[in-house]
């Protein structure tokens, strides 16, 4: 087993093996596990044994209240925070606590912030070559060319995100939401296993987030994506399956439909955003 | 010059070659220096075209000037980095130059000792101090016009960014250094001739100094390095680490996030862009005849910068027309109304901030836009 380990973990060595011979191991269905996990803040427990399993491919929506511990799970996933107890599993191979922040990364766990942060004096086209993952050392860097290969994945990138004719503009002149389908560009360029996303549509108007929820879905399959979002329309729009977070641990999951008629739900959360609403 | 081939592009020190900018950057200044060559050498003294030597020593030290302010570019343009002490590694690089100039001088001196310069002599010094010692070979000499500025840059640098030192708090902290130097170098015990600084250079690798042909020389040689500095600095530019730069300028903490380590880029454009500057001084040096500790002083700095912020900020070859500019308008205030030098200076400044924000560059860019505009070309543009 030790042997398999060390031969596996030689994509560390080789970078450029890390998309094609993935080591994390998905066999038994699961790409994250997380069991039992607490956090607290100064006596404040903003994760109170938290249970939560995402699929290999799966799209997932976590929808909540605020202060229901959305973020602070994500930075548990990404190393940001430790938790107090509990086990977080990428993979049935990858102890996440174990593991610094460059390194989940690198595993493929990528990570979108709520604001969205682009190079804006770079085109969009070179924003997601800066992105690539490749060798991110000075001299490599200095005299890095340009190859076909990487041209096709930067336009595959674009394809997906749906930004080709804007390829060669400045970042800084897309509008909010083009913006975001850039930067969930950039974290695709790191091939990533498991995407992280935070309020992708919070600002858009409803078109973009129509196209952002064709996008969304249309990644799931081939990535795992985990959605943090208030907007309960977009919810309703992209949801499989739904989790329902409340101070700090699991309330309700199943379907948008499940979760909707769950009376406790309604209680904590619809039913008040719902009032918010009208 | 069109090598606009795949291949060309690819390989990052010839890709500037490629770029329109670059090829008309080139042949303006190989057509300036084969101009001013010819209009010296070939008009006879008495005709009205003919340019001077005295003339010719002037362009040439416009011309290091224009590499200094390609070197400031390089780090506030691109990477951010507002540099107020650039003058102390264009300083260093002409005192390595001069401490070699004095050593050349021999036995010529005032005082006649085979291996003291005078001001040693004259301070009852009775040897070398050892960080004079390997000047007398010229290719020593010309190792530390890189090294020295370049180490210096490095030890400073390193403790800067490490500690994410960047913003206004970094332009001080370089102002106060090269405060520092001068305060250091103004004094005798440091052995680089004090208040005087270093003078009375005699011969270059042979040649004498004080010849036309000699000028004419430095002046086209000058010219050279200006040519080699901005292909190098363009190189740097339009590659992936220019990019890295243009992204750390303006996202540092994004940049850091998507696995660049920011601080060693920051590095290693600050040293580069020390060693120009360093090459810069060294070329000066030999063409005005003297290097002391006034070169230090913070004021000279921050109008490096001007040049810079004048002729088009980003662009490289906007320093190199602001540091021209500047300089020619100096020249000739200077010589009609000296006390009236710091007032155009200043109504310059502020005049191109108002109507040019983007500096000279930014003008004739826009001007690019206009005639485009005006005139699409038949092809419609991406």
């Amino acid at each position: 087993m030790s042997l398999l380990q060390s031969l596996t973990t030689r994509d560390r060595v080789f970078d450029f093996m890390a998309p094609q011979a993935s080591p994390v191991d998905v066999r038994h269905g699961p790409i994250l596990y997380m069991e039992d996990v607490s956090v607290s803040f100064d006596g404040f427990k903003a994760i109170n044994n938290l249970n939560l399993t995402i699929d290999d491919g799966e799209l997932r929506c976590i929808i909540g209240p605020n202060g229901a511990g959305k973020t602070t799970m994500m930075d548990i996933i990404t190393g940001k925070t430790r938790p107090n107890e509990g086990s977080v599993w990428f993979g049935s191979r990858h102890n996440l606590l174990q593991m610094n922040e460059p390194d989940i990364a690198s595993l493929g766990i990528g990570r979108k912030f709520q604001k969205p942060t682009v190079f804006e004096a770079l085109s969009v086209f070179e924003n997601l070559e800066l992105a690539m993952a490749a060798d991110k050392r000075i001299f490599p860097t200095l005299t890095a060319r340009m190859t076909g290969e990487i041209k096709d994945r930067i336009d595959e990138v674009l394809g997906t995100i749906g930004l080709i004719e804007l390829r060669f503009q400045p970042a800084g002149i897309l509008s909010h939401g083009q913006k975001q389908w850039l930067e969930i560009g950039m974290l695709l360029m790191q091939r990533p296993r498991l995407l992280l996303v935070d309020e992708p549509v919070a600002g858009m108007t409803e078109q973009e987030m129509e196209r952002t929820a064709e996008l969304l879905t249309g990644l799931a399959g081939k990535q795992s994506v985990v959605v943090v979002e208030h907007d309960m329309g977009f919810v309703r729009s992209i949801a499989r399956k739904v989790t329902v977070l409340h101070q700090g641990s699991v309330l309700a999951e199943g379907s948008m439909d499940q979760v909707a008629s769950d009376p406790s739900v309604v209680e904590v959360y619809l039913g008040a955003d719902d009032e918010e609403a009208a | 010059m069109s090598l606009t081939t795949e291949s060309s592009t690819n390989f990052w020190l010839t890709r500037p070659f490629s770029e329109r900018s670059t090829q008309i950057f080139l042949s303006v200044l190989l057509a300036a220096l084969a101009l001013v060559t010819i209009l010296h050498v070939a008009v006879p003294p008495d005709n009205p075209l003919h340019v001077g030597a005295y003339t010719v020593n002037l362009f040439g030290k416009y011309l290091s000037y224009a590499l200094l302010a390609v070197a400031v570019d390089l780090v506030w343009g691109y990477l951010g980095i507002l540099s107020l002490g650039h003058g102390a590694f264009f300083a260093i690089g002409g005192y390595a130059m001069g401490m070699y100039l004095m050593r050349q001088i021999g036995e010529r001196g005032t005082y006649g000792h085979p291996v003291l310069p005078d001001f040693m002599v004259f301070l009852n010094w009775d040897s070398l101090p050892w960080y004079w010692l390997g000047f007398d070979m010229a290719w020593f000499a010309f190792a530390m016009v890189l090294i020295a500025p370049g180490l210096l840059a490095l030890v400073f640098g390193f403790l800067a960014f490490r500690s994410r030192v960047t913003g206004v708090y970094l332009s001080i902290i370089t102002q106060a250094l090269t405060f520092a130097l001068m305060l250091a170098f103004f004094r005798n015990e440091m052995g680089f001739g004090g208040n005087n600084g270093l003078t009375d250079f005699r011969e270059l690798l042979g040649y004498n100094l004080r010849s036309n042909d000699t000028r004419l020389g430095l002046f086209i040689a000058t010219g050279v390095a200006l040519a080699l500095g901005y292909i190098l600095c363009r190189a740097i530019v339009t590659s992936k680490l220019g990019r890295v730069c243009v992204a750390t300028r303006d996202a540092e903490a994004r940049t850091r996030f998507i696995g660049y380590r920011v601080e060693r880029f920051q590095l290693f454009v600050f040293v580069v862009s020390a060693m120009l500057a360093g090459l810069a001084g060294a070329l000066y040096v030999p063409q005005v005849g003297i290097i002391n500790p006034s070169e230090f002083s913070p004021i000279f700095s921050i109008e490096i910068v001007l040049w810079v912020a004048l002729g088009g900020r980003a662009t490289l070859y906007g320093a190199v027309i602001g540091a021209i500019l500047v300089n020619y308008a100096k020249t000739i205030f200077t010589g009609v109304m000296p006390d009236a030098w710091l007032f155009a200076l200043g109504a310059m400044f502020v005049l191109v901030t108002v109507f040019l924000p983007k500096g000279v560059a930014g003008l004739f860019r826009y001007l690019k836009r206009k005639t485009r505009d005006d005139h699409p070309p038949k092809e419609a543009t991406a």
